[in-house]
């Protein structure tokens, strides 16, 4: 790989020995990947996988110490993903010893080393990271060291920024280092798409399942999805923008997609139509029976597979605000249709801190109140990964909670149907 | 017997049983449960993997045509290396993904006394003809006998 003077300066120790590793690592990273070059990171913030003190992790913790001990912090400041623990998501005596004893001990000290490397603020805990509130949105064209499968599907595709799946630790590296190796999603043949998919379902489909089937069949690839914008249209307004987040996080996590492309829609496929497409791009036809057979491929793994469910998650990735005042109109509805007051399934929504902090200056917070949904900042995943959790029969519209944890995936009318009436259609 | 050529990512030699996963390796889906509650043997936990869901891969010749799932895979990977949980080698029928490549590149330079040989590009065949508990033999310059 082509350095310069400086990078080949810190690489031989002018900055200390734990700034050439980081350097070390980054090139060492990058030319696994044919790339010559280091390029400076140009995104104003930077936004981290790792955000959990979770005690497995203590071999990145003493790699953080690493760098915090040699005065190494990031240039830029970062987000990164949500915290682990909510008091306010319902858990019985054994699970909130498991997750403050056993699992999530370190998170104290794991958000002090956060902040001694660059955290943006208190509350700049979300997977969510570029939505409007939260203020790490990515610009078109810029450089990132993001990691967060579902963040970096979103940045590249919808907003049109430059970034690789970049594993956690890599993302602060990067970042650190100021440069990332030039290959892959940065470079405009690494771009193009190789598979195309073709929508021809008779409704709009489930973007969770869409992303899911995708996913599954494209893995690492680059599709160019023709078709949704049928369903989308061709403006990247809220709905747009939630639909194609809750698709993306469900091609990245049941898949490894990390930037796709849809005709008239997103910005490139704009931009460039079908001259993104790469020659002999394999295509994949998804119609009604595709999605079925996809939905009906998940395994259900609870014990009992016909058990009532004890509590339903609904954010993951975090919802948006405008999904938060949707939804709280459609609970509202099918509650009343049902004749109950409250939601018949313990139901949580999970959003960015800075997302609830401006829902609720909105009446619709009080009213979501009143349904019983409780709405909170956390990761669901994270919640699910205590084994007393995991054992609860747990629903979620989530195909990326699904694809890591027992939670059991149901489309968005399905999900309202339980919450609100029981599973009683 | 057959031998296959493939592209060092982590030199090193090895002769291990083989495990094959013919998806993706989810590595969280595979590993967390086992890193986080002592499971010496780092039992596949991904639901989602038929080929390994349930089985030891502690020890084992991984063989698997790359990683998916979330972008934690690297630190996972990492952290399953510091913890001495991680398979044998891990030998891919195509080219390494970023998450595997950044788990093995972190062990490389920031861990010292971890052995685990990577190797990438062995071709579709290599995947096809691997099947579990057959013996595999790692070389130092990247070719892998399948016995």
């Amino acid at each position: 790989m082509f350095l310069t003077d400086e990078q080949q300066q810190i690489l031989n120790g002018s900055r200390g020995e734990v700034m050439a590793k980081v350097l070390e690592t980054v090139i060492r990273y990058g030319e696994l990947f044919g790339a010559t070059r280091l390029v400076p990171v140009t995104s104003r913030y930077n936004h981290l996988v790792t955000s959990f003190g979770l005690k497995m992790m203590t071999p990145v913790f003493d790699l953080m110490q690493k760098l915090v001990d040699a005065g190494i912090t990031s240039g830029q400041q970062f987000s990164v993903d949500p915290r682990p623990l909510d008091k306010n998501v319902p858990a019985n005596f054994l699970q909130k010893l498991i997750f403050n004893k056993f699992m999530y001990s370190k998170q104290d000290f794991y958000e002090g080393q956060l902040k001694a490397l660059g955290l943006m603020n208190d509350n700049a805990f979300t997977c969510a990271c570029y939505l409007d509130e939260v203020g790490n949105k990515p610009k078109m064209g810029e450089v990132l060291s993001f990691a967060e499968s579902s963040a970096v599907v979103y940045a590249n595709s919808v907003l049109g920024a430059r970034c690789n799946r970049n594993s956690g630790i890599i993302d602060i590296m990067g970042s650190i280092a100021g440069f990332v190796p030039e290959f892959g999603l940065l470079t405009d043949e690494g771009r193009k798409a190789t598979f195309v998919v073709e929508i021809k379902t008779t409704k709009k489909p489930e973007a969770q399942l869409l992303g899911s089937a995708i996913g599954m069949r494209v893995m690492e690839a680059v599709p160019y999805i023709k078709g949704l914008d049928q369903w989308l249209g061709d403006t990247l307004d809220d709905d747009a923008c939630a639909y194609l987040k809750d698709f993306g996080a469900a091609t990245a996590s049941n898949g490894a997609v990390g930037l796709y492309h849809v005709e008239n829609l997103t910005p490139e496929a704009k931009a460039e139509g079908e001259g993104l497409i790469a020659e002999g791009a394999t295509v994949y036809v998804i119609d009604d029976a595709e999605l079925q057979r996809v939905y009906d491929s998940y395994p259900v793994i609870w014990k009992n597979p016909d058990a009532t469910p004890k509590l339903c998650f609904m954010g993951c990735p975090h919802m948006s605000l405008a999904q938060l005042v949707s939804w709280t109109e459609r609970v509202e509805k099918a509650l009343a249709e049902a004749g109950n007051k409250k939601v018949v399934i313990p139901t949580v929504f999970t959003s960015a801190p800075a997302v609830i902090a401006a829902f609720e200056k909105t009446p619709y917070a009080a009213r979501l109140a009143k349904t019983g949904v409780i709405l909170s900042y956390i990761c669901p995943l994270m919640y699910m990964n205590n084994p007393l959790c995991g054992k609860m029969p747990v629903i979620t519209s989530s195909n990326k909670l699904r694809t890591y944890t027992t939670a059991r995936y149901y489309t968005d009318d399905e999900i309202l149907v339980q919450i609100t009436k029981g599973g009683k259609q | 017997m057959k031998e296959f050529q493939g592209r060092v990512v982590a030199p090193g030699e090895v002769v291990a049983s083989a495990l094959v996963s013919h998806g993706g390796l989810n590595t969280l889906a595979s590993f967390q449960k086992a890193l986080q509650f002592g499971d010496k043997n780092a039992t596949c936990g991904d639901q989602n993997n038929p080929d390994l869901y349930g089985k030891q891969m502690v020890g084992k010749a991984l063989c698997l045509p790359q990683t998916i799932g979330s972008t934690t895979g690297g630190l996972v990977l990492y952290c399953a290396c510091a913890m001495q949980r991680q398979p044998a080698c891990m030998l891919f029928s195509g080219p390494i993904d970023s998450l595997a490549a950044a788990g093995v590149i972190l062990a490389d330079v920031w861990l010292t006394g971890v052995k685990m040989p990577v190797v990438d590009s062995l071709g579709e065949e290599f995947l096809a003809y691997v099947k579990e508990g057959m013996t595999v033999t790692v070389k130092e310059n990247g070719v892998v006998v399948v016995d």
